[in-house]
């Protein structure tokens, strides 16, 4: 059992026992006494049909004479007649604990009457445990009650269309009210008692071997006293008689121990806890209040419930009740449940269905009892497999053994057929096996070790079993008892033994107590535990004999007693017929919901699918384009944190050329080397590479090789495998890649088949390059691919790349080193904080004739220069004038240099030095401060100042 | 051979690198405009298995998935074998009947696997593939090379998630041959003491280890779609396996009842039902049907977070 299912179980079994609730409604009974009729009203229904009707019914006065009412609700109907249900509660309950099924009767057009027994809840008296001439008669008197309403349906005057329905206390109510009011037209009886004297001193030993399932007629010895359950039932009447102490009947008849329990059946019970023994008062006491007497005349239409998991009412009793039903050819139906008084059902809300179904067929629709039941004449539960999980319900058409069942049996020898025990002076330390409370913490699966007590135990195992067999019943097995003393107490368990481990199925004990002469033999037969058993095909069984079970009153008289001749088990079995539902297959409200969400995710990840492939479809190309192996156009890429780190660039690559593209850090390179890859997308704008526009993964960067941001590789191939890697998930042919010749301008010699970890970043780098040229793309490009290397390797470097884009290929280098773009470059791109300021040719940018630099002196005043400057661009020929630095002026005209000299000092400009532009660096500087110091700064609020530290980070690259 | 840098003299010497690419170039660059003709399709599976075998974290995984039964061999040899203990749990019954024989060990085996290393294995597998790349910096030339985003996902997913059902069927297989020659080739005998023949057990097994399988997916499709979103191979692995750790935590929680049943996971030990005589197969159902749903939730948003994302690795 899992933690889960044993705290409920735990919760169920504190819920049934404990329980009279306080008694609130106490206050209503002076109110009532004025009222003239049998039964007073309250408190009427006003809108709501469903409110009860409470009213306070006098029933016969107790022993003493003292008057008791009882606090009765009924459900009315608003319109037409409608049959009756007592609905009766368990013992310590009251009619508040039964609101539910009421509620729910009542929707089914039932008139219900609920009330809290004798002694329980508001209702005043004693418990006299379901006397015939107390409970019972108070039951008969409702039903006078009910008959005199005028919503209730009437078979006869005075005789109610009339059910009982009930559990525990109020199942056995509901059996004795049948057997002894022929009125009552139907009776639902659940885990409730065919003997009541059988259930507190139970006796396993059998007089003759059963002939029904789990039938069992006791020798006359009664057995030894169930003292847990029996001060269970003490202790919570105990309790709800202190709560009810200030009610119509007052404490004073000084036995207050036994709280609201009538006195002489107190006093037996303390008696019988006492001496461990039954008392004949008691017993004769106990066969009264029980269904027993009675049963051979109900009449009634009959379903019982039995629980399997109730060490206090087991299925024996039920099977009492049914051979008497069957005996008067009374229609019934027996039902096993796998809860009971130890634990919750798992098949709960079916059996409360079939219930109503069993008082709609037989009360509400008068079917005749010869027909057909409303339910399988036999329904029990195979145990899950695992624990935590329903039962598996199965039907028979008949209780085997009963109207036309055939009890089917099957043998299983035992191994063991032996053994010997001692039973303990003073009767400690006892065994441990069906503690309810240990059973309902979950505790009852590996208890053998608390329940074998060493020398107090003695166990008898079976054969394995051929073939796999559900027992449905109680197995019986004949030994013969050997004891030196004359009374002799046994407890019989059922354990399951595989492998290493020892379970006990059903925590549940049969009890043997036998009065023998010391030293004889006595062959006994025994009925075990009452359950149903999977037994799966190599299992053995082991039946557990202890001398001592702490939930008994155990002798504390020391014997030692001998079993022999240990019989075969006999072990009732059946096929039944399984009903399906949602435990057999088919798919359920969970696998259903989890099923539909699969669908929709799947249609939905189709749908994505199909229009992506669509879209792919339309992707627009540009034949104008198909020349031209790399134009850019427009690009826009703003990042999330809102900088815009390219901004409307557009430039293009022609074929042969070796384009640079220069800018200082931030100024959007590698941001448009990512946007060529298709790396990142971008906001606005195009890439088209050989007319075929470019974007994720597209086709056309097979025609690219790239190094960007430094190379990649894996680090635990080599140099030449990692080549191979990435060659093989371009899908291309091996001999497309021209491993050997990238190899060589990688130049690593040996270390290529190292792995690439031991790399230097030099290494990695030239392998980088390497890798981009590998299957000769007709696009290369290279970002900062001098990163890491020494100038004699950059030197290599650079007739390489001048020479690929001679093939007709296309170079495109990023480049700090200025330097080195002027001596291998063809073309340049200048950027700047995300634009474009210049493109063209590196010559036309170097070797210009028109452009002249005049050097000026420092601390020129702004004015006279800003004049100065104004005056020499009005000057003949002179195109433009550029303050680059405010020491340093860029002329371009169309006059040799001489005249450009003589115009700037005609100009008034303090011309210190004259100089011809020479490097690519002078033409960056001057693009870049020409692009940030006409009022366009990058950042807003620093100027001067920041434009030269600029400036001095490139100059220093 | 080491990194010495080549005097400047070598380069106008007989051979300068670079020279033999640029001889097999100069004929190319008659036609630059051929088509691109591809034998595979980019990153095929095999491309890919190849990027991930040798890898030190797969040969870990797979040797310790390989050692964990011989260390469990070691520690039964050293521990004394308790026949009779009963200390309750259907975990310690198993571990009790784990020498029976090569049946019964290898459940024990799936048994303790199935809890934790399966499940890291799984998000290792899954969840590495993606930003271990990334954090080699050659995710990028894999996109470049190209490879479209779409197709190296279902590469990386088709390899990580194969290398999760191989270590699936290697540890039961490889625990069935261990148990067999340790402990002798006895069938199984379940908790719950049912024997199966090997008739039975085995297609049960394969079952069972398939149940297991779509259990893992979750867990992997959480890891990879983390992958996407991260450049840490240990945020991708590490928060996958947080996040079972979490749902075991609140699946722990009876309030939960019965949203719990959808958390991956809850139904992660229901294999176990699939080894009964008769077994009960719907909450392997259910355990499935959810695992999927979470799967296939997790794999789109891994797809749709890397489709569309930027590469700044």
């Amino acid at each position: 059992m899992s933690l889960r299912a044993s705290l409920i179980a735990a919760l169920a079994v504190a819920s049934s026992l404990a329980i009279a609730p306080a008694a609130p409604a106490v206050a209503a009974a002076p109110a009532v006494a004025a009222a003239p009729a049998s039964a007073v009203v309250v408190s009427a229904p006003a809108a709501d049909p469903v409110t009860p009707e409470v009213a306070s019914v006098p029933v016969g006065p107790e022993p003493d004479g003292t008057a008791v009412r009882l606090d009765v609700s009924v459900w009315p109907q608003a319109s037409g007649k409608h049959p009756v249900v007592l609905l009766a509660h368990g013992f310590g309950g009251s009619k508040d604990s039964v609101t539910d099924q009421a509620n729910a009767l009542h929707d089914r057009g039932y008139v219900v009457v609920a009330w809290s027994a004798r002694g329980h809840g508001a209702s005043g008296g004693k418990i006299h445990l379901n006397d015939p001439a107390y409970e019972i008669a108070d039951a008969r008197t409702l039903l006078d009650l009910a008959a005199k309403r005028s919503d209730v349906e009437l078979d006869a005057p005075g005789d109610p269309r009339a059910g009982v329905m009930g559990g525990s206390y109020g199942g056995a109510l509901g059996l004795m009210l049948a057997g002894v009011d022929p009125r009552v037209d139907g009776v639902v009886s659940a885990i409730t008692w065919n003997d009541l004297a059988d259930a507190f001193f139970p006796q396993a030993a059998v007089t003759t071997a059963p002939t029904t399932a789990a039938g069992r007629a006791p020798i006359a010895t009664p057995g030894p006293f169930k003292q847990v359950w029996a001060t269970n039932f003490f202790l919570s009447a105990n309790r709800g008689g202190g709560a009810s102490g200030g009610s119509s009947a007052p404490a004073a008849t000084g036995t207050s121990s036994c709280g609201r329990f009538d006195p002489t059946l107190c006093r037996l019970f303390v008696q019988a806890s006492e001496s461990g023994t039954a008392s004949p008062e008691l017993l004769a006491l106990l066969h009264a209040h029980s269904p027993k007497p009675t049963m051979a005349k109900v009449t009634a239409p009959t379903l019982l419930v039995q629980g399997i998991a109730d060490s206090l009412f087991g299925l024996d009793q039920a099977d009492a009740n049914a051979q008497a039903l069957a005996a008067s050819r009374t229609p019934y139906a027996v039902r096993w449940s796998d809860g009971g008084h130890d634990g919750p059902s798992s098949h709960e809300a079916d059996e409360t269905e079939a219930s109503y179904q069993w008082l709609d067929h037989y009360v509400r629709d008068k079917a005749p009892h010869d027909g057909p039941l409303p339910t399988a004449a036999f329904t029990y539960g195979i145990p899950a497999t695992r624990s935590g999980q329903p039962s598996t319900l199965t039907t028979l058409p008949a209780y085997p053994g009963l109207s036309g069942g055939r009890l089917v049996t099957r043998e299983l020898p035992l191994t063991t057929t032996e053994g010997a025990l001692v039973h303990p002076p003073g009767g400690q330390p006892a065994s441990l096996i069906a503690v309810p409370g240990l059973a309902a913490l979950g505790i009852s699966l590996s208890t053998y070790q608390i329940a074998a007590l060493p020398g107090q135990s003695t166990a008898l195992d079976t054969q394995p079993i051929a073939e796999a067999t559900t027992v449905v019943g109680s197995p019986v097995m004949r030994f013969t008892v050997t004891s030196d003393s004359p009374d002799v107490t046994l407890f019989a368990s059922v354990w399951r033994v595989t492998g290493g481990s020892v379970t006990l199925t059903n925590p549940l004990v049969a009890p043997v107590r036998l009065e023998v002469t010391p030293g004889r033999p006595t062959p006994v037969t025994i009925s075990l535990p009452g359950a149903t058993y999977e037994l799966p095909a190599g299992t053995r069984w082991r039946v557990l004999l202890t001398s001592t079970e702490s939930t008994y009153a155990n002798s504390r008289v020391p014997s030692r007693i001998r079993i022999t001749d240990a019989s075969a088990l006999t072990l009732p079995v059946a096929v039944g017929t399984s009903v399906g539902g949602a435990v057999a297959g088919g798919l359920d409200t969970e696998a259903v919901i989890a099923l539909a969400l699969l669908g929709v995710l799947l249609l939905v990840a189709l749908g994505g699918w199909l229009v992506r492939r669509r879209r792919r479809r339309h992707l627009p190309a540009r034949p104008d384009l198909a020349d031209i192996p790399l134009v850019v156009e427009g690009l826009v890429k703003t990042y999330s944190d809102g900088h815009r780190a390219v901004d409307d660039v557009s430039w293009r690559a022609e074929k042969g050329q070796v384009v640079g593209l220069l800018g200082p850090n931030g100024a959007g390179k590698t941001t448009t080397m990512r946007m060529v890859m298709g790396l990142i997308g971008s906001d606005a704008g195009s890439v088209h590479v050989l007319g075929e526009e470019v974007q994720a993964g597209s086709p056309v960067l097979g025609r690219v090789g790239a190094l960007i941001e430094g190379p990649g590789f894996l680090p635990h191939l080599t140099g030449r495998q990692n080549l191979e890697a990435y060659w093989a998930a371009t899908g291309r042919a091996t001999e497309d890649a021209h491993f050997d010749e990238a190899l060589d301008v990688a130049a690593l010699g040996g270390a290529v088949d190292r792995p690439v970890k031991s790399y230097s970043q030099g290494m990695r780098q030239r392998l980088g390059i390497a890798q981009a040229m590998l299957g000769l793309p007709e696009l290369l490009i290279l970002d900062e691919p001098t990163n890491g290397l020494d100038p004699p390797q950059i030197a290599a470097m650079r007739p390489i790349l001048r020479r690929y884009a001679e093939t007709g290929r296309t170079v495109v280098i990023s480049s700090h080193m200025l330097a080195e773009v002027e001596m291998t470059c063809t073309h340049v791109v200048v950027m700047h904080a995300g634009r474009v300021i210049t493109a063209g040719l590196v010559a036309d940018l170097v070797d210009s004739d028109d452009t002249t630099i005049v050097d000026l002196p420092e601390h020129v005043d702004h004015h006279a220069l800003a004049a100065a400057v104004h005056a020499l661009e009005a000057s003949e020929g002179i195109t433009e004038v550029r303050v680059d630095t405010p020491t340093r002026l860029v002329v371009v005209a169309d006059r040799g240099r001489a005249d450009v000299v003589a115009a700037a000092v005609a100009a008034g400009l303090p011309v210190v030095g004259v100089s011809s532009r020479r490097h690519l660096e002078e033409v960056f500087l001057g693009v870049i401060s020409s692009a940030t110091a006409p009022g366009e700064p990058i950042e807003p609020g620093d100027e001067g100042a920041s434009l030269v530290e600029r400036l001095r980070q490139v100059r220093a690259r | 051979m080491s990194e010495t840098p080549r005097p400047g003299s070598r380069e106008v010497s007989e051979h300068a690198p670079g020279e033999a690419l640029l001889d097999v170039m100069e004929p190319a660059g008659a036609t630059p405009s051929g088509p691109i003709t591809r034998v595979h399709s980019p990153l095929s599976w095999r491309a890919e298995v190849r990027r991930q075998w040798g890898r030190r974290r797969t040969t870990w995984a797979f040797g310790l998935l390989l050692a964990l039964p011989l260390v469990l061999v070691g520690s039964f040899f050293f521990g004394e074998r308790s026949s009779n203990s009963n200390r309750g749990g259907a975990s310690s019954r198993i571990f009790d009947l784990a020498q029976d024989g090569a049946a019964n060990f290898s459940l024990v085996l799936v048994f303790l696997a199935s809890e934790l290393l399966l499940v890291l294995l799984a998000a290792l597998f899954c969840g590495d593939a993606v930003p271990s790349e990334a954090s080699w910096a050659s995710l990028r030339y894999l996109l470049v090379a190209p490879v479209q985003r779409a197709r190296l996902l279902t590469s990386k997913l088709v390899v990580g998630v194969g290398s999760t059902l191989l270590a699936t069927v290697l540890l039961p297989a490889w625990g069935l041959l261990v148990g067999g020659i340790f402990y002798g080739w006895d069938p199984l005998t379940n908790p719950l003491g049912e024997n199966l023949t090997w008739g039975q057990f085995l297609p049960r097994l394969v079952l069972a280890m398939a149940y297991i399988f779509i259990t893992l997916l979750p867990i992997a499709a959480i890891a990879f779609w983390l992958g996407t979103r991260s450049d840490a191979p240990l945020a991708a692995v590490g928060g996958a396996v947080l996040v079972s750790i979490l749902l075991n935590i609140l699946d722990q929680l009876d309030a939960l009842d019965p949203y719990r049943n959808a958390f991956p996971g809850h139904y992660s030990r229901a294999w176990q039902d699939a080894l009964a005589v008769t077994p009960d197969y719907s909450d392997m159902l259910h355990g499935a049907l959810w695992s999927l749903v979470w799967a296939v939730a997790f794999t789109m948003l891994a797809y749709r977070r890397f489709r569309r994302s930027d590469i700044l690795s």
